[in-house]
């Protein structure tokens, strides 16, 4: 009996001690330094990391960002453990509904994903639509198929085995690279189709962008898709690929910016693939930050939601987007940032708006 | 600690406090506690891992076991675990028998024959710092080591599979065999080895007739108890396996295991894969259970 009535004034003590350091935390909260958290895709995080440190030291607010996946960021946001969250894939009209409250989204930067390739001596290859769809689906397994050398007349393609190196975890970047093979085939969208992890009918899978870019500057003969910030800032061999207008053209930032050049919807919720802009690269694509549209809940205090978006508002003007290049992501183009500030003034808290 | 010392402990000046505090009772307390904490996390965990596992035993029933089908993509959803099954277990099950002639003679150079001399104790220290090694680096020495010396063997698929993850196992696990079985081998009686060598056998007919059939359950017991950490590992075998979501076509294919499926997935997982994901981890739960069962119940049986 004695050692259940120390066990109960052990709990009571300890629950006592925690109370009063939680009433203290939340005095602090309101009237010192915002925290804002926030977690999601690995595929800005380069970029993220970059401008959130630099707002903290220029305003104050403290800033923590998760690269826990973008699946990691939609959760964290229903779960309201953040303050907001991050994603490649843009919610779809079901997956918005089943959110607790009603979601917006704001575009952030703009990404590509790049076809790399490990051939020593062969510079510039030149992919077809056709030819993606051959060697991703298994069909072309030699570098030297007549069909390639056909296409890149002038390279010295060697004999050796094709290694098709994807992604083993669930990723952002190849949702963006399925929704693209599956506008240009038809047979891959049959197949395969479009998503975070896919059923791959060849080829061993690696984990992370950094992993995949790894094992393909590891192996002679492989070939797969990766961020472009990281095939940029590693210098990998990267393929041109074909755009919706027939131009061979190599992943840049200006033409990855091109894609983002034609009619945006107000919600921004839009792949950016096979763009029909000519210049274009064709395998970009916008990356989102969620939040909910009402702020004012589980008790949110005033500060913390102002504090949510006017960061926001920041990251989208030209302050935080003129970094953007110097860790390889294309800005937003104008209209798009117009359209993010448009949505950032329908947030409210209470109802009223927070940004004027 | 005897009676009489607690008691003269009682009867000390200031007996009122000790008996509020008393020492044998605090710890009690607290050795009760911790237990009460160590079955409360143990439940809690079984209890998530079957909640969270239902919603997709739920859909594909048993089929989710022998279904070799994991197709994540929207729409045509199906998620079997016999990939990762098969995976896990050729992994290991070759981690094993590679282990074996490897770690059984080290046991036997340290325990038997060179017990005690300057090279088993060097030897010795060296299997331990095997056991230290953390497994992300044996993944990047697999990676940048072993694996371009296989492509130049020959391998396919650039060396990458379940061969190659096979190979890092078996290193993985050699001193956790080699340790146990040394140790049991040591423990062999001197009266008994003496005993035969009196009746005129040799060196090897001791070990092999006295030694190793004392030390058996010893012996199996880490090999047991091995085999349920190649089961486990995760990091250097998702580095090197290959992570094709398929029955592995061959011992040189390419394949995935339980462990490396979910280290790899969970991030991006909603829904029925969140779901299918955590039942992988309730199975490979049950087949380390198992395996721990069956090496207790060998101990018991043999020892």
């Amino acid at each position: 009996m004695k050692n259940l009535a120390l066990l109960i004034l052990t709990v009571f003590i300890l629950g006592a001690c925690s109370n009063s350091s939680n009433k203290q935390g939340g005095e602090k909260a309101g009237t010192s330094k915002v925290t804002l958290t926030a977690a999601g895709a690995t595929f800005p995080m380069p970029y993220y990391n970059m401008v959130f440190k630099n707002y903290t030291s220029e305003f104050g607010t403290l800033l923590t960002y998760g690269g826990i996946g973008s699946g990691g960021g939609i959760r964290s946001l229903t779960d309201k453990v953040v303050d907001f969250g991050a994603t490649d894939a843009y919610l779809s009209d079901d997956k918005l509904a089943e959110m607790p409250a009603e979601v917006v989204h704001i575009p952030t930067v703009l990404g590509a994903v790049v076809i790399a390739y490990n051939l020593p001596g062969v510079d510039d290859l030149k992919l077809s639509n056709e030819l993606l769809e051959k060697i991703f689906m298994g069909e072309i397994t030699n570098w030297n198929d007549p069909a390639i050398k056909a296409n890149n007349e002038g390279l010295a393609l060697p004999d050796m085995e094709i290694t098709f190196v994807h992604r083993s975890d669930g990723s952002g970047t190849t949702y963006i690279f399925s929704d693209y093979m599956t506008k240009i085939s038809p047979k891959w969208a049959d197949a395969i189709g479009t998503g975070k992890s896919l059923q791959w009918p060849v080829g061993m899978g690696a984990k992370g962008n950094p992993g995949v870019a790894g094992t393909i500057s590891q192996t002679e003969g492989a070939i797969g898709y990766i961020g472009s910030e990281y095939a940029f800032a590693q210098k990998i061999q990267t393929a041109l690929v074909q755009n919706s207008a027939g131009n061979y053209i190599e992943p840049s930032i200006a033409s990855v910016s091109a894609a983002a050049k034609g009619e945006i919807p107000a919600d921004t919720r839009i792949m950016l693939t096979n763009s029909a802009d000519p210049e274009s690269y064709p395998i970009s694509g916008f990356t989102w930050i969620i939040l909910y549209k009402e702020q004012n809940y589980d008790g949110r205090s005033k500060d913390q939601a102002l504090a949510t978006v006017t960061f926001l508002d920041w990251l989208v003007s030209a302050d935080a987007q003129g970094d953007a290049e110097k860790v390889h992501y294309a800005p937003l183009p104008d209209a798009a940032a117009e359209k993010a500030k448009a949505i950032l003034r329908s947030v409210t808290f209470g109802g009223q708006p927070l940004l004027k | 600690m005897n009676n009489s010392t607690v008691k003269s402990f009682n009867k000390s000046p200031i007996g009122g406090f000790r008996g509020l505090f008393n020492s044998d009772k605090i710890t009690k307390g607290v050795l009760l506690l911790s237990s009460f904490v160590i079955l409360f996390v143990a439940g809690g965990m079984i209890f998530s891992l079957v909640e969270g596992a239902i919603p997709a035993l739920k859909s594909f029933g048993l089929r989710f076991i022998w279904s070799n089908n994991w197709n994540p993509t929207e729409g045509k959803e199906n998620y079997g675990a016999l990939p990762f099954i098969a995976g896990t277990i050729i992994t290991s099950v070759a981690a094993l028998l590679i282990s074996l002639p490897l770690s059984f003679s080290v046991s036997l150079f340290l325990g038997e024959y060179y017990r005690g001399t300057r090279m088993a104790k060097i030897l010795g220290t060296m299997v331990d710092l095997l056991a230290g090694i953390p497994s992300i680096v044996y993944g990047l020495w697999g990676f940048y080591v072993l694996r371009p010396l296989l492509i130049d063997l020959g391998l396919p698929n650039q060396g990458f599979g379940i061969f190659t993850a096979s190979i890092i196992l078996a290193i993985m696990i050699i001193p956790y065999a080699t340790s146990l079985s040394n140790e049991i081998i040591t423990m062999v009686p001197n009266e008994l080895k003496e005993a035969a060598y009196s009746l005129g056998a040799t060196r090897s007919e001791v070990i092999f007739n006295v030694v190793v059939p004392s030390a058996r359950s010893g012996i199996i017991a880490g090999y047991i108890l091995s085999f349920g950490r190649a089961l486990g590992e995760t990091m250097a075998v998702t580095m090197l396996v290959g992570n094709a979501n398929i029955v592995p076509d061959g011992f040189f294919g390419t394949g995935n295991t339980m462990a490396s499926v979910i280290a790899n997935q969970f991030g991006e997982a909603d829904g029925l894969k969140l779901s299918s994901l955590i039942a992988i981890g309730l199975l490979l739960f049950l087949l380390t259970g198992i395996i721990n069962a069956i090496g207790k119940f060998i101990i018991k049986r043999m020892g």
